[in-house]
């Protein structure tokens, strides 16, 4: 069957990220045509910046090389600009550069025609040496003229004009930036943001007219430009003069072809033209519900939605983007998004400390209806991600609210040297300290492999995929060398490769269709794979038996390594056995059964844990079982997504200090909520007085005893990034601390996202939501509470009731053929 | 000619699944069975860091790595892109309900290679 036809009109960013998507889900649907105008394989244009400033050059900038096309059977036609397309017999003309037609017929038709530099109409525009900055055209006269010539004007001071200035500034010319309003950015930038953009520039040596008004440009005897007049009489030398006023959407095409154009070409929802359906838009020259994107975020989405329609499988929806701006010239941190100036119906949230070292911080927050609605961070953005994805989410933050400004940078507190900025980081220094990957290898495998978003560099380089600590360190890397994180932000993250669906999703599916296994969850959510993957099948088996506890079975086969052997898998293959002390409390006995299965099983290594009790390293999979008989003590669960240990210090019971008796307490909390699986694991501590000697601003749930009672503090996380608890409540009575703290842990375990922490579910719902839930309805969480009680009823201990607890015994039987020398197998085999 | 070892019943491994199988020599072999009750054999042992892929998610045609998440395939035992790698696998027959590995092959293929040293048996190899 004879293929159909696409051509493609323009060879930039946004089409051919749109034919990479379509040849991932549809490589063999279409004879792809391109035609590119200018005589390059696709570029990363916006990279351009970084080349004019000497920081890359224009090969390491090329994103698909011509063996790409050749590969994925594209013909290519650069240095070919379409002149014409006749939509009757469909078919696409263009003119090279001799002037001879090189024609393409089409079943399907992409416009992704990019956009045009706006050039001023001033007298004098078309001397030489007056150039836009568009393309790597531009770019190489502007590099070759700085060799040359000593004084450049750029018109415009916004983030391209700048970018430009910067660029020609440090190849050694004499830089002016003519602008007309008050202030740099003005589009991005609030006045004292952009004041102190200007004052940081004007240090480094670059010259500013604002205000100024161009009149026009003034040639010499051999047609060059040689000065710049203004309207009010003034001139400066210039031998270069850079446009960088604005872009418009590149219609002429569109418009000779007769396709409905106001500002760009537009279109629909799915990026197909309101004129004819054959014929698409997509990029800077589209314009979806009035907006023409000049980012290139929104562009890779609209590709990826375009890709799906032309693989007709019509279920993808463009539906506009939020997007954030930041400023490439190293050295200066900017980041601005939403609606960063404010106004009535806003509150602003300002930070300013003109003296801070490298040029002074400003960091304005911008909040209406208890939602981030813009945020503007000059000079320390490290947080951009953070405030752009609130941003997108649309939260209430008003829990937040005191400490928005200071931020919630990814950034764990180990692992990266205390580094903050990546800018002043030397390329052997460590950024990723869990995988040993440093600054320069990261920059090297975005340059060499064309990565783009934090995902790709974690799958090329492991930076940031395990611990997550230098997560944005690594985006400010990303920023820097690949022009900005260009992750999709689709507004629900799904759970995983198999599926679309987000968790919440998910789980509501299960709670409304009341399905009991994971086949039943992939067949009625449409899973892409069979079986899910090693990410989704463990969160689908959690969900199922917390949604439907005695109902749904539990899959061992679904679960995690740790979790399916009831053990701590170590590097070599062993495990670790932790027997479970209530409270941290141990006795004689207990140590002399651990001690003799030491020995007995010549266990190598026995360690205190941080949980109060004992670990016994290098137990073989095979001694598993006798080990955890012979010792006979309850399993610690030391290996679960489940309540892990109720740490306590000794209280009343003893200490002299104590006011309240924690042993107990402990103990009393550990027994009620044992074997208690949840999205992640569970940390408890019960302190006798506000000492803290068990550590309990740490924990998932910290319980200290005051003389009237015991205050209850949630959310508080060690590890990666220490977080301090929230102070929750205060109790009279252990009983009580029994059913609140048991009430959260419901609420945790069905609504939390598998693998959230406390910490991060109730960053996500909000403390207010969480205290509503648990304090004020009272009905509500008294059903909680006897909900969790309910599931725990009966739940078996997985060191001795292996049926019960779905403990495939097979897994610890290690099979010994009997290896028989020289005898033969059935003759019915063949060889 | 093969010399095939009987060395199970299908039914003995796990649905996604794996069961370990001792050798004399070198490292256990890992049988896999996956959802389609096809039967794979590799050797126990990631090309990464040497982690047992017995003890992995099983899914589709690969197995999850229990160690660091890398995913081997089950056909070829080699390791996804971006990650590069190959675990040596082994010929397996299925007859009847029961597997048969090639006794040549568990003698001799893959002896040499090895687990990572831990615990402080490991001091003992360090020089000082």
């Amino acid at each position: 069957m004879k293929k159909s036809q696409l051509v493609l009109v323009g060879n930039g960013m946004a089409g051919v990220r749109a034919l990479e998507e379509l040849l991932k889900i549809a490589p063999d649907q279409y004879e792809i045509t391109v035609f590119g105008a200018e005589p390059h394989p696709n570029y990363n244009r916006i990279l351009l910046s970084p080349v004019l400033a000497g920081e890359q050059t224009l090969d390491e900038i090329v994103l698909n090389d011509w063996a790409w096309y050749s590969d994925n059977s594209i013909t290519l036609h650069t240095g070919v600009t379409v002149h014409a397309v006749d939509r009757v017999r469909r078919v696409v003309h263009g003119t090279d550069a001799e002037g001879n037609t090189v024609s393409a017929p089409y079943d399907r038709l992409v416009l992704a025609t990019g956009s045009n530099p706006f050039i001023l109409p001033l007298p004098g525009h078309d001397l030489q040496g007056v150039l836009a900055y568009r393309d790597i055209a531009d770019t190489q006269a502007m590099i070759d003229a700085a060799t040359q010539y000593r004084h450049a004007v750029v018109i415009g001071g916004g983030l391209l004009g700048l970018e430009a200035a910067n660029g020609l500034m440090k190849r050694g010319m004499q830089v002016s930036v003519v602008h007309a309003n008050e202030w740099l950015m003005e589009r991005q930038l609030d006045d004292v943001a952009g004041k102190m953009l200007q004052q940081s520039l004007a240090e480094r040596g670059m010259q500013f007219l604002m205000q100024a008004q161009t009149q026009e440009l003034l040639g010499n005897a051999n047609g060059r430009v040689c000065a710049v007049r203004f309207k009010d009489g003034s001139e400066v030398p210039a031998d270069l003069v850079v446009m960088a006023v604005g872009i418009r959407p590149n219609t002429a095409l569109a418009q000779s072809m007769h396709l409905h154009v106001d500002r760009g070409i537009v279109v629909s929802d799915t990026l197909q033209t309101v004129t004819d359906p054959r014929i698409y838009a997509v990029g800077e020259c589209a314009a979806h519900r009035g907006v023409a994107y000049g980012l290139v975020a929104p562009l890779f989405e609209q590709g990826k939605v375009l890709a799906n329609h032309l693989a007709e499988w019509g279920i993808g929806r463009y539906q506009g983007s939020l997007t954030s701006t930041k400023l490439k010239v190293t050295g200066i941190d900017l980041f601005s998004a939403g609606n960063f100036q404010g106004g009535a119906d806003t509150e602003e949230i300002v930070l300013r400390d003109p003296y801070a070292p490298g040029g002074g911080v400003y960091k304005k927050l911008v909040i209406q209806d208890d939602k981030l609605v813009g945020a503007c961070l000059y000079g320390d953005t490290v947080d951009g991600s953070w405030y752009f994805k609130l941003l997108r989410e649309g939260r209430s933050i008003a829990d937040l609210r005191d400490r928005l400004m200071f931020g919630e940078s990814n950034m764990g507190d180990t692992g990266h040297e205390g580094h903050s900025k990546a800018s002043a980081m030397a390329d052997s220094d460590e950024v990723c300290g869990c995988n040993g990957v440093t600054k320069g290898a990261i920059c090297k495998a975005i340059k060499e492999k064309g990565l783009f978003t934090l995902d790709e560099v974690r799958k090329h380089t492991k930076a940031s995929a395990s611990c997550g600590s230098c997560t944005g360190l690594v985006e400010q890397i990303i920023m820097f060398t690949a022009g900005g994180d260009y992750s999709s932000t689709p507004k629900t993250k799904a759970v995983c490769g198999c599926t679309d669906h987000g968790h919440q999703v998910v789980r509501d599916a299960i709670t409304q269709q009341h399905l009991l296994s994971t086949d039943a969850v992939f067949r009625f959510m449409n899973w892409r794979t069979p079986n899910g993957c090693a990410t989704c099948r463990p969160a689908v088996n959690y969900y199922l038996i917390s949604s439907w506890p005695k109902e749904a079975k539990d899959d061992p086969q679904s679960r995690a390594i740790n979790e399916r052997s009831h053990a701590n898998i170590q590097k070599d293959g062993t495990y670790s056995v932790i027997p479970r002390m209530w409270g941290g409390e141990t006795t004689a006995d207990e140590l002399r059964r651990i001690a003799d299965a030491v020995d007995k099983y010549q266990i190598p290594t026995v360690k205190v844990t941080g949980g109060q009790r004992i670990d016994l390293l290098g137990v073989k999979k095979e001694d598993l079982q006798a080990v955890w008989k012979d010792i006979g003590m309850p399993s610690g669960h030391a290996y679960a997504k489940a309540l892990r240990t109720v740490k306590t210090c000794v209280g009343s019971e003893w200490c002299r200090m104590g006011t309240q008796d924690s042993t107990q307490l402990g103990k009393d909390l550990e027994r009620a909520m044992w074997r208690m699986y949840a999205p992640h694991k569970v940390k408890y501590a019960v302190s006798g007085c506000p000492r803290n000697c068990a550590e309990s601003g740490i924990k998932d749930v910290g319980i200290i005893g005051v003389d009237s009672g015991w205050e209850m503090h949630i959310a508080g996380n060690g590890g990666i990034k220490t977080e301090v608890a929230h102070f929750f409540t205060k109790l009279k009575t252990a009983e009580e601390v029994v059913e609140y703290t048991g009430a959260f842990m419901q609420l945790y375990r069905l609504e939390g996202w598998y693998l959230e922490r406390t910490v991060h579910y109730v960053n996500r719902v909000g403390l207010d939501y969480v205290k509503q839930r648990i304090l004020e309805d009272t009905a509500g969480r008294q059903a909680l509470w006897a909900q969790l009680q309910f599931a725990l009823d009966g739940e078996p201990d997985p060191w001795f009731e292996f049926d019960k607890a779905a403990v495939d015994e097979r897994q610890f039987q290690r099979v010994i053929p009997i290896l028989p020398a020289l005898q033969n197998a059935p003759a019915a085999l063949a060889k | 000619m093969t010399n095939w070892q009987a060395i199970c019943t299908v039914q003995d491994i796990p649905v996604l699944g794996a069961r370990r199988v001792a050798r004399p020599q070198g490292l256990d072999v890992a049988l896999f069975r996956n959802a389609e009750g096809e039967v794979f054999a590799l050797l126990d042992r990631c090309p990464h860091k040497g982690g047992p892929l017995s003890q992995g998610i099983v899914f589709g045609r690969s197995v999850a790595c229990p160690m660091h998440n890398w995913t081997i395939g089950l056909c070829d035992g080699q390791a996804a892109a971006p990650d590069e790698g190959c675990t040596p696998g082994f010929t397996v027959q299925v007859q009847d309900g029961m597997v048969y590995l090639d006794a040549a092959e568990l003698a001799t293929k893959a002896v040499d290679l090895v687990r990572p040293i831990a615990g402080p048996a490991r001091r003992c190899t360090q020089t000082a």
